[in-house]
């Protein structure tokens, strides 16, 4: 992105792009991760607020969607204010959800009973604008009606996160039809590395970023969220340069 | 039976003279009460009944056999010994909430006919002189009235009999002429011309929104609860009810949600009056607005949630609450959305996953006794091999709830299978003791 931005002339068709696609010509603020390598991939370097972010579980989490809603709540816990959940049926399990940094008090949860009715109540929660996040657990979403959930998030500022899950592993296909949303991730988990003592450590996903909007799409291993909704890098790589320096310091000592 | 001989019967026995004046003043009671929560439209049935259109209503009580039991409940717990049905018609109603043996009924449209049939004639609200001479003539139940010409039994007795057979079999309408009591709010709008269209309709919610908030405004109240009741040219009633979490007297909103339901109205041959009543208020002042230069204010979600509400249903929106309960599926509470905030989280720094099993499912395992995890376990029909696993969290019962859960105890493991996937897997009972549980192992949920 940065060095895309040095030719004058490449920049100033961007900014004009930039101006024709946001009708107000604002400057979107974005929600980052915190992780340089992550955030380098996104435009404007995080995640858009006022936009539709899908993500989809991979393998049996196509079904259980776990993975893909601890991923939701990570995000929707670095946001302001509160946070609308809704679902079709409830299977959620809240002590969780405050575990990855979304305190019971900010999330109010909606059981919408059918695909229509939490369609439209995704649509007026991100019509809002006072919330910090809206979050569906949804099977099927059409191109119109992400569309619609697109404009309203646009109009608002308000961060839409649509947890695509199917009831059967053989559903999950639908994932690879067209949306409007502006990016797509499929969260697996990873086997974790061992531990030196019997027990389990953090969880390991795989994140893939399928589809980004004037970006490219990437694939990241990360380690799931902390108790303030943060994702991390897995120690082996995080750890390594300093590690080799200070042994290195330490050697020439 | 005569009171002397009543008497003779039972020695000492208590006499009471019937007062039906007070009788009907306490079904308008009741009448009120069931006005305020279940329905906009109800009317007292004297001597002994009320009746209640729920058409569009039934869904936010949870469904109407739900919502029968909660108010013959509610009934019960102030009193009164009450029996319920829904049907079709007013007369089918009537007639099986009085002759089933069930306390509670809900009768299937199509299953309405028969179940009438069935019933003795008294169920048709005849007065005794007809029901007398009917059986006179050998009619026992309501069918054999029912296939009987009708010309000869108007000569007879009248066209009484055709009118109740009717409107009980609903082949004629019967529109129920709902109460209203004085204190309410309620404005209202006649039209020349019967109206129809979505558009004019909003437009007259806009005009009695405004016109009831004024007079609101007056009073110092704010509107809990509104119904909007549209009385059709042919002389039946359709209407929306919305209802508000916090009391609210802000015309856009109150006309926001209104419109929200618009489309749930059948205006038929017109609309003739259109009458907007605010069936709950509560006192409500304006307040100063703590506004801070430092922090911005937290934006204010109670008109989402009122929209949402009426949209899915009030008891469908809510957030989880801790609960001071060890065991998993006790440790959550649900609560209004609006409630006041607590701050209170989950204690214990043990994981949890985020999708629960509404009911811990058996899974098959193979684990080394007394406290090691399982090696493999079968869920669903797909064998998994445990890689590593974290473990035992020790759950007891809690005797104080149940003599049961005295010496109850699970073992929760958190395990890793060998794709990554995690499950929160417990064996019911400690390993050891007999008295401790079956000591079979059961899946409970899936982590991330």
């Amino acid at each position: 992105m940065a060095d895309r931005a040095a030719n004058p002339v490449i920049a100033q068709l961007q900014e004009r792009i930039a101006h024709l696609e946001s009708g107000a010509g604002r400057v979107r603020e974005v929600l980052p991760f915190g992780l340089p390598d992550m955030d380098r991939r996104l435009p404007g370097g995080g995640l858009g607020l006022g936009c539709l972010h899908e993500i989809a579980g991979g393998g049996n989490g196509a079904v259980d969607g776990t993975a893909a809603a601890m991923f939701a709540a990570g995000i929707a816990a670095r946001t302001r204010g509160k946070v609308l959940w809704i679902v079709t049926r409830t299977d959620l399990f809240a002590p969780a959800l405050a575990q990855a940094g979304l305190n019971p008090d900010r999330v109010i949860h909606v059981e919408a009973g059918d695909e229509k009715a939490l369609l439209a109540c995704f649509e007026e929660g991100l019509r809002h604008g006072g919330l910090g996040a809206v979050v569906a657990e949804a099977a099927h979403l059409s191109m119109t009606a992400s569309r619609r959930l697109q404009l309203a998030a646009e109009g608002s500022d308000t961060i839409g996160l649509a947890v695509r899950r199917w009831r059967r592993q053989t559903e999950a296909g639908d994932f690879g039809q067209p949306t409007a949303s502006v990016t797509r991730w499929r969260v697996s988990v990873l086997p974790t590395a061992p531990l030196p003592v019997p027990g389990l450590g953090r969880a390991r996903w795989l994140v893939e970023l399928i589809r980004c909007r004037s970006g490219e799409s990437a694939d990241f291993e990360v380690e799931a969220c902390d108790a303030k909704g943060c994702i991390a890098l897995p120690s082996k790589v995080a750890d390594r340069p300093p590690q080799k320096e200070v042994g290195r310091r330490i050697a020439s000592a | 039976m005569a009171v002397a001989k009543a008497q003779a019967l039972v020695p000492g026995l208590f006499v009471i003279d019937a007062d039906p004046v007070a009788d009907r003043e306490g079904l308008e009671k009741l009448a009120l009460w069931a006005l305020q929560r279940i329905s906009p439209v109800v009317a007292a049935d004297p001597p002994d009944g009320l009746v209640i259109d729920t058409t569009g209503a039934d869904h936010l009580h949870g469904g109407e056999a739900v919502m029968l039991e909660t108010m013959v409940q509610k009934f019960a717990a102030s009193g009164v010994e009450a029996r319920a049905a829904i049907a079709d018609t007013w007369g089918a109603a009537h007639a099986a909430a009085r002759f089933l043996r069930h306390q509670i009924a809900v009768i299937a449209p199509a299953e309405t006919g028969a179940m009438l049939r069935s019933l003795p004639l008294a169920a048709l609200r005849l007065d005794g002189e007809t029901v007398t001479g009917l059986r006179t003539l050998g009619f026992e139940t309501v069918g054999d009235l029912k296939d009987q010409p009708r010309a000869p039994l108007t000569l007879r007795f009248g066209p009484e009999i055709g009118r109740r057979l009717d409107q009980a079999f609903g082949v004629i309408g019967e529109p129920v002429d709902p109460i209203r009591s004085p204190e309410l709010v309620e404005v209202r709008r006649v039209f020349g011309e019967p109206i129809g269209a979505a558009d004019t309709i909003a437009r007259y919610i806009g005009k009695l929104v405004d016109a009831l908030c004024l007079e609101l405004e007056k009073r110092g109240l704010g509107a809990r609860r509104l119904d909007l009741l549209f009385h059709r040219v042919d002389n039946t009633m359709q209407f929306i009810r919305v209802g508000m979490a916090q009391p609210v007297r802000d015309p856009k909103r109150l006309a926001r949600l209104l419109r929200d339901k618009i489309e749930t109205v059948d205006p038929g041959f017109g609309i003739e009056i259109m009458v907007l009543v605010a069936i709950e208020s509560e006192a409500m002042h304006d307040r100063q607005a703590i506004s801070s230069l430092v922090a911005p204010s937290e934006p204010d979600v109670s008109n989402l949630v009122d929209v949402l509400a009426n949209r899915v249903g009030g008891h469908r929106l809510y957030r989880f609450t801790p609960v001071q309960s060890d065991v998993p599926e006790r440790s959550v509470a649900r609560v209004a959305a609006l409630s006041p905030e607590t701050g209170a989280t989950w204690e214990g720094d043990w994981p949890r996953p985020p999708r629960l099993l509404a009911r811990p499912e058996p899974v098959e395992t193979m684990a080394l006794l007394p406290d090691n995890p399982p090696v493999w376990f079968t869920w669903r029909g797909i064998r998994r091999r445990v890689r590593r696993a974290d473990g035992p969290e020790r759950i007891r019962g809690e005797w104080w709830k149940r003599d049961a859960e005295m010496t109850t105890v699970r073992d929760y493991f958190r395990v890793e299978d060998e794709t990554g996937e995690r499950y929160w897997l417990f064996r019911s009972g400690d390993g050891e003791h007999e008295d401790s549980g079956s000591q079979k192992w059961f899946l409970h949920g899936i982590f991330a």
